[in-house]
């Protein structure tokens, strides 16, 4: 496991370093090149925060409520037959429908279990291994004008899908509980 | 789909409050949560920016094209009604390259191009295309090597290592697109197999 955690470590450290020098050997003006890419992902946190905030704040609702509770009470028992734990249930839900939404989602899941929790490690990779399916098809199939997608949202989903357990995998061998 | 989610959150969660005599809780819950979603916008701008920032210089001095140079012989072979001289190659190599970067701004363009090339080649036009189902597969499980935005919220959150999902999310995606490659090829061969009989 030594390898792989210090590959984890690096990673980032490795990339910042060579990004910006392979930049500057192939003649980019670098420091220009980073703040148009900035000022983009400004505006990008700026298109995500609405979506955000309006998950947030209708989980939060949810929650205090108690109807969450028993939501994931009601789950509990099928889902720990799959080791899912009941906590990334919310995730899955939103994930294939809106990426923002399921940013908020993930975002409550760090807030109450804690990011370094096994949970929260698992909701991380699930963000990253899926996609916004529906979304994505939406957009990409409604471009060029095409009204049957035949097999494509079930692919798509099942995709998605194994990205899911992927991530349940990738978590229990990476952050053995 | 995801305005029904987001209505019930909302109706059963005022109307269950209320029923158990905690309206209260209602109006508090708001403004808690309101400034939870303040705080994390404001922690993960940061990061965001940066990595933007970082991949931009990443697109312009052709690491992309670097990306989508190793990944021809490999994604190509997945695509074998796709020649491979076509401009649908080009943009399909360049928009999984981005993704593969995290650069989701410039993916979608150049996957909205893709599309419209792979219509070009389209018998039927209203009708989605094996290539194009491909195509959508190994972009909704596109292999990241670093999922930014999640970085970026596990910090705003205080994580002690923000980072550490990021090889595991590596190995999961690679997993997911495998699963995706697979699955396309039966639902392909499903297809043509269902085509043959058809003409018989």
């Amino acid at each position: 496991m030594g390898l792989v955690e210090n590959l984890s470590r690096w990673i980032i450290p490795l990339l910042v370093l060579v990004i910006p020098a392979y930049g500057y050997l192939k003649g980019v003006k670098v420091y220009e090149a980073f703040i148009e890419g900035a000022e983009e992902g400004l505006r990008m946190v700026v298109r995500i925060a609405p979506y955000m905030l309006a998950i947030l704040v209708a989980l939060g609702l949810f929650k205090v409520s108690g109807a969450m509770d028993l939501l994931v009470a009601g789950l509990r028992p099928v889902l720990s037959l799959m080791g899912i734990p009941p906590e990334v249930v919310p995730l899955l839900v939103t994930r294939p429908l809106s990426g923002g939404a399921a940013l908020g989602v993930l975002a409550e899941i760090l807030r109450l279990q804690g990011p370094d929790s096994f949970v929260g490690r698992l909701a991380s990779i699930m963000q990253g291994s899926t996609d916004t399916t529906f979304y994505v098809l939406a957009v990409y199939f409604g471009s060029v004008g095409i009204r049957k997608t035949r097999y494509a949202l079930t692919l798509g989903l099942m995709a998605d899908l194994a990205g899911f357990l992927a991530a349940i995998w990738a978590a229990s061998l990476f952050f053995p509980r | 789909m995801i305005n029904f989610i987001w209505l019930f959150l909302i109706v059963s969660g005022v109307m269950a409050a209320g029923a158990t005599g905690q309206v209260d809780r209602i109006t508090t819950s708001l403004t808690d949560q309101a400034a939870v979603a303040t705080n994390l916008i404001m922690g993960m701008a940061g990061i965001m920016v940066f990595w933007m920032g970082m991949m931009n210089i990443a697109a312009k001095s052709g690491l992309m094209q670097v990306f989508a140079r190793l990944l021809r012989p490999m994604v190509m072979r997945l695509f074998p009604d796709v020649p491979p001289d076509h401009p649908a190659a080009g943009s399909i190599l360049l928009n999984i390259s981005a993704n593969f970067l995290g650069l989701g701004n410039a993916a979608t363009p150049l996957g909205l191009n893709a599309m419209q090339e792979l219509q070009k080649l389209n018998p039927d036009k209203d009708t989605a295309s094996p290539a194009m189902c491909t195509f959508l597969a190994l972009n909704t499980s596109s292999v990241t090597l670093i999922p930014a935005t999640v970085v970026a919220l596990r910090a705003a959150a205080g994580s002690t290592s923000p980072a550490d999902i990021v090889a595991p999310t590596f190995v999961a995606t690679v997993v997911a697109a495998a699963t995706a490659v697979v699955l396309d090829r039966y639902f392909r061969r499903k297809l043509s197999g269902k085509g043959r009989g058809g003409r018989r």
